[in-house]
């Protein structure tokens, strides 16, 4: 069942040795399904990258998750930030509640400083698990505040997005956050410094329209889903059926909005490369 | 007496709301349209051009409706295509070039979501605009004359000031889509509209705009209204550099 892990050393091998009893704790039976090819996974067949072995389509993962096999280290920031309720909606404050225990996390974003093999760079990870890592006030001042970081001290961005758009249960200020990530995002720029977005399935509405769409460098997960619209509203509007991968990646690459697609299982050593290589040449 | 914020709504969507093309055509008669975005198309649902304003050079940019059907099912009813956003933006960076001023006059529901937008990269065209306009060194200022509707509107409104006509709505989305997506109930809208905070007061106090302009029935005076805060908001940001201005304009946005 096991894949073979590409790197030595990563934290995921060090985590997967330490969980290997809990690993083998999995029942057997449990059948999952790829929501791309329909595939059927028996869940020991499943890695800790979640992907499909058919067709390499990523499984929605939290995002310390992600971090265990992306990453040599990581010293997380602003982990004490927590959404905020500025139109007192009813019942937000539970289903935040439930978000933070699916995450383990306190916004729907997680950020910090990282280095693969010996580079540093500025980390962002979005937590489809968070409420569909929707952008809230907060998961925007997170965001800003790792591109602010970033800038000061000299480090590239990479960036993992995965939202459903806006979060509704804050309103207007939901949609502020994506003027005021952009603004940070262009300093960070001016500053000379290198951007990698890593569009993961879902890539959707206001962060598409923002901080997604702005990188130096666009990769995108195998089928991940990026669009603006919602499927729906798009039928409605135009009153036909779309096709099934008008918004997979792949499409998006086509019509030129994506540089390349990367399977998670080399986005670690993709990331390490373009770290070298893709911004700033260092002497 | 206060409406109530679905009131507001109505009004703001009601078919004799001042409209992009009457407020060119009293306020810039010498507008000089420049059509197209350079790169693939060009989105009727944005206009713009030269003008001059109080005899200075001025760049304009409105979102239109449409007047007849057929027009209006040209531009979406008022809902920008990926091409009508670069439109805006090839403008804002020419204006800037000239160190010419802009103002925006934004009325939509949001960018039009229809298949060939999502093939252009709607959501791309706007990101492009927080990012470039945000950045453009020339004051800019967007009046919001009817629906400010989400990104597709943020798009036109991300510069140094934002003013509002009393009948006028900024929103995240509309009333209808944010009741049935979280009470999965359309029906729900009125009651959306006041949880929201999507009235002009409303934002006001959220800090999200700098100004209500007074909306009374005669059109012509609320042009003059609109031509008075231009005309202030105009000397206050000619008077910085461009440095100051890119400053302010951060932390205009920083805050939220
Ligand atoms: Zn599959």
């Amino acid at each position: 069942m096991v894949k073979l892990f590409p790197h030595k050393n990563t934290l995921t091998e060090k985590h997967v040795k330490a969980n290997k009893v809990a690993d083998d704790r999995v029942p057997d039976g449990i059948l999952k399904k790829c929501p791309k090819c329909h595939t059927e996974i028996f869940a020991n067949q499943l890695d800790s990258y979640l992907t499909c072995p058919n067709c390499d389509y990523g499984f929605r993962i939290p995002a310390k998750k992600r971090i265990e096999w992306l990453v040599d280290d990581f010293e997380e920031w602003d982990s004490e930030i927590s959404p905020s309720d500025p139109l007192k909606f009813p019942n937000y404050d539970q289903k935040i509640a439930k978000a933070k225990k699916n995450s383990g996390l306190n916004e729907a974003v997680l950020t910090g400083q990282a280095k693969i093999d010996g580079q540093s760079f500025a980390l962002g990870i979005m937590d489809p698990t968070f409420i569909m890592g929707s952008l809230g006030q907060m998961t925007g001042e997170k965001i800003t505040r790792l591109f602010e970081k970033a800038t000061k001290k000299g480090l590239p961005v990479v960036l993992f997005t995965a939202s459903g758009g806006a979060r509704m249960q804050e309103g207007i200020l939901s949609l502020m956050q994506m003027a005021k990530v952009s603004n940070a995002v262009a300093k960070h720029s001016q500053a000379g410094l290198l951007y990698i977005a890593v569009l993961t399935d879902p890539t959707t509405g206001g962060v598409t329209a923002s901080f997604a769409t702005e990188a130096d460098i666009t990769l995108a997960e195998p089928h991940a889903m990026v669009g603006f619209a919602g499927r729906r509203v798009i039928e409605q509007t135009i009153h036909q059926e779309i096709a099934s991968d008008l918004q997979d990646a792949e499409n998006v690459l086509k019509h030129g909005f994506i540089d390349h697609i990367v399977k998670r299982q080399d986005e670690r050593s993709t990331i390490e490369w373009l770290l070298k290589f893709g911004g700033e040449a260092n002497d | 007496m206060t409406k109530k914020a679905m009131e507001v709504v109505q009004a703001a969507r009601d078919e004799k709301h001042i409209s992009g093309h009457e407020l060119r055509k009293v306020l810039f008669p010498d507008f000089f349209e420049l059509h197209g975005d350079g790169l693939s198309g060009d989105d009727p649902a944005i206009v713009g051009g030269l003008a001059t304003f109080h005899g200075q050079p001025v760049t304009i940019i409105t979102t239109s409706r449409g007047h007849s059907l057929n027009e209006r099912i040209e531009k979406h009813f008022g809902q920008p295509e990926p091409s009508g956003y670069r439109k805006a933006c090839r403008l804002v960076e020419n204006a800037a070039k000239f160190h010419r001023t802009v103002f925006l006059f934004v009325d939509t529901a949001g960018a039009y979501p229809g298949k060939s937008a999502e093939e252009n990269g709607q959501g791309e065209a706007i990101a492009q605009n927080l990012l470039r306009i945000g950045q453009a060194k020339t004051p800019i200022i967007t009046i919001i004359y009817g629906e400010g509707g989400s990104g597709g509107a943020l798009a036109l409104a991300c510069g140094d000031g934002v003013w509002m006509l009393e009948d006028s709505i900024y929103s995240v989305l509309s009333p209808e889509g944010f009741a049935s997506i979280l009470w999965k109930d359309a029906k729900k809208a009125a009651e959306a509209a006041e949880v929201m905070r999507l009235t002009p007061k409303d934002l006001l106090q959220q800090k999200v705009i700098e100004g209500i302009i007074d909306e009374p029935a005669d059109h012509l005076q609320v042009c003059q209204n609109i031509e008075q805060v231009l005309q202030t908001e105009l000397d206050k940001l000619q008077n910085l550099s461009a440095e100051e201005l890119l400053v302010r304009r951060y932390e205009r946005f920083r805050k939220f």
